[in-house]
């Protein structure tokens, strides 16, 4: 018996961690998430609500850049979004579903702004649609404003957020195989139907969450966006440009509590993440338990 | 092979991926060739100067060395956090789980906002990093850390379904064989997580080439000191010096391009010898 515990105990030993390595361990890693994640995420809202709530609220309503700051993201952030969307679907079905001479490069192609400083694309924007630019003359000709306007802000936020759908529908579109679509069509499912009817039940909760992960991107993005907007206060000035220049006007309390409006946009993005994980993970135990009884009966 | 049935049987391929090459062209490859046309307009002695100043130069090199050392940064305690929210229980571990993403949600000018008003003088770190000498904003040190937060999901992300995919047998059979949990980890748990280490890295790495939003923020941007090289393009571009931004947006480009192929290389690699 005693042996027993002893060889065990021997296993144990190098099969798991012994339970200080564990302990340690985890208390690592929340260390690490505190310190990284928490605690600044902490302190977004305390430096927001640091004068009080009353200022808080004046500092996003009384101030009318930042007011109109709010206005003009959430006129550019949808657009963008929209266009992303049907671009992510067209993209996805026709990677997700067909082979074809070139798919790779495709790919590629789509992951490219995650590794292109949106820096550098804003620039790009500005040779294109500037006034030095290869359209300027014409444009101006024409009296069309792209950058440091509407246009260009839009163009650039499409630019840095397109691959964000067509990145999270591909994987999942190419895990749930083509099976029931082609039974759909074999059963005489036509174009419209078979897309409406098959294909979104199967995606809706990687769709939904791509498009709120998108519109967070879309909301956010800086780099791109400060290069093309020219910062125009109360004109081309998004939520992030505001929130830089309060920061670079000394004005602490009213960067963070624009910037606490952001954080808010975030964890919401993660609620909905972790909801629809749930969902999805409680969806396909449904499905086996019913496959299982189904195979009985 | 089901690929011909699909093109066969499924509707929509020319239109979706007319549309998908229409939408790419538009929004990729115009931008993109305006780019490069700016740059070939340039003289080859203009672009060189433009390129090579000691100022682009310092540039280059800070943005390349604040990204692999926040991406070394990273591999460790991705690794680490990995490994807790993969093998063991404990209380808050969901939430800790969800938050691990939080930094590819937050928008980066909040990073940058938050990350330097902790690490001033009476900021909730500085105020005890700063007496030890230990100066976390305005310098290149506040370069990495921010990195470090913007890069972290990209590890962690990679290595979690690599970790629950690892059969506990073959872990069972190193002991058995003799084998205590240290020479278990190095010898058996560590090759097989080896390629998704590298992949970790390389994400986080090209992630912080191009970061901006946040760097501008904390780094104070000081030329040759603190100036990443995004934040010079800006600089010559406020300069209304376009030829000399566009030379150096298509190196900074170019470095992403070869970071990019490294990437598909090496999960090329890795799949032919652990897939």
């Amino acid at each position: 018996m005693a042996e027993h515990a002893v060889a065990s105990a021997a296993y144990l030993r190098a099969h798991e961690d012994p339970p200080i390595v564990r302990r340690l361990l985890i208390g690592a890693a929340v260390a690490i998430m505190v310190f990284l994640v928490v605690i600044p995420l902490v302190a977004v809202f305390v430096g927001a609500f640091s004068a009080g709530v009353t200022t808080y609220w004046d500092n996003l309503v009384h101030d009318p850049d930042t007011l109109h700051s709010i206005k003009l993201t959430l006129m550019v952030a949808p657009v963008a979004v929209i266009l992303n969307l049907i671009f992510g679907i067209a993209g996805a079905w026709a990677i997700a579903r067909f082979r074809f001479p070139g798919r790779a490069f495709l790919t590629a192609l789509i992951d490219m702004p995650f590794t292109v400083s949106p820096v550098v694309v804003g620039l790009f924007l500005l040779l294109l649609f500037g006034l030095q630019g290869i359209f300027g003359p014409w444009l101006r000709a024409h009296d069309v404003k792209i950058v440091f306007a509407y246009p260009g802000l839009v163009l650039a936020t499409i630019f840095v957020t397109f691959p964000v759908i067509a990145r999270e529908l591909i994987p999942l579109m190419e895990a749930l195989g083509s099976e029931e679509e082609v039974a759909a069509v074999s059963l005489g499912a036509r174009g419209w139907q078979l897309f409406r009817l098959v294909t979104i039940p199967n995606i809706k909760w990687g769709l939904l969450y791509g498009v709120i992960l998108c519109n967070a991107r879309a909301m956010g993005e800086f780099g791109a966006v400060y290069v093309v907007s020219g910062h125009i206060a109360g004109q081309t000035d998004t939520m992030p440009l505001r929130v830089e220049k309060l920061f670079q006007e000394y004005n602490m309390p009213g960067a963070f509590a624009l910037a606490s409006v952001l954080a808010l946009l975030a964890l919401v993005t993660l609620l909905v993440k972790t909801t629809l994980e749930w969902k999805t993970r409680r969806e396909l135990a449904e499905n086996e338990r019913m496959l299982a009884t189904g195979g009985e009966a | 092979m089901t690929a011909d049935v699909n093109r066969r049987v499924l509707p929509g391929f020319s239109l979706s991926l007319g549309y998908t090459i229409f939408y790419l062209s538009l929004v990729i490859l115009l931008p993109m060739g305006a780019g490069f046309l700016k740059a070939s307009t340039l003289s080859f002695d203009a672009f060189w100067e433009a390129v090579s100043s000691q100022r682009a130069v310092a540039a280059y090199l800070l943005t390349l060395g604040a990204s692999f050392a926040s991406a070394a940064i990273n591999i460790v305690l991705g690794v680490l956090v990995a490994w807790v929210l993969v093998r063991y229980e404990f209380p808050l571990k969901r939430l800790f789980d969800s938050l691990v993403d939080f930094p590819f949600a937050l928008p980066t000018a909040v990073a940058g906002l938050v990350y330097s008003s902790l690490f001033v003088k009476n900021g909730w770190y500085g105020r005890f990093l700063v007496p030890l000498g230990v100066q976390g904003a305005y310098s290149r040190l506040g370069i990495v850390l921010v990195l470090v937060f913007i890069g972290f999901p990209f590890v962690v992300r990679t290595l979690q379904p690599v970790l629950e995919g690892l059969e506990r047998d073959v872990e069972e059979a190193s002991a058995c064989l003799g084998a205590n949990r240290f020479q278990t980890v190095r010898r058996v748990i560590l090759p097989s997580i080896t390629p998704a280490i590298i992949t970790g890295f390389a994400l986080a790495f090209a992630r912080s080439l191009g970061e901006y939003g946040s760097v501008v923020f904390i780094s104070g941007n000081m030329p040759f000191k603190t100036e990443i090289a995004p934040v010079l393009v800006v600089a010559r571009l406020e300069e209304f010096n376009y030829a000399e931004a566009t030379a150096i947006a298509v190196v900074l480009l170019l470095i992403s391009f070869v970071t990019l192929f490294g990437i598909n290389l090496i999960e090329r690699w890795s799949s032919r010898h652990h897939g």
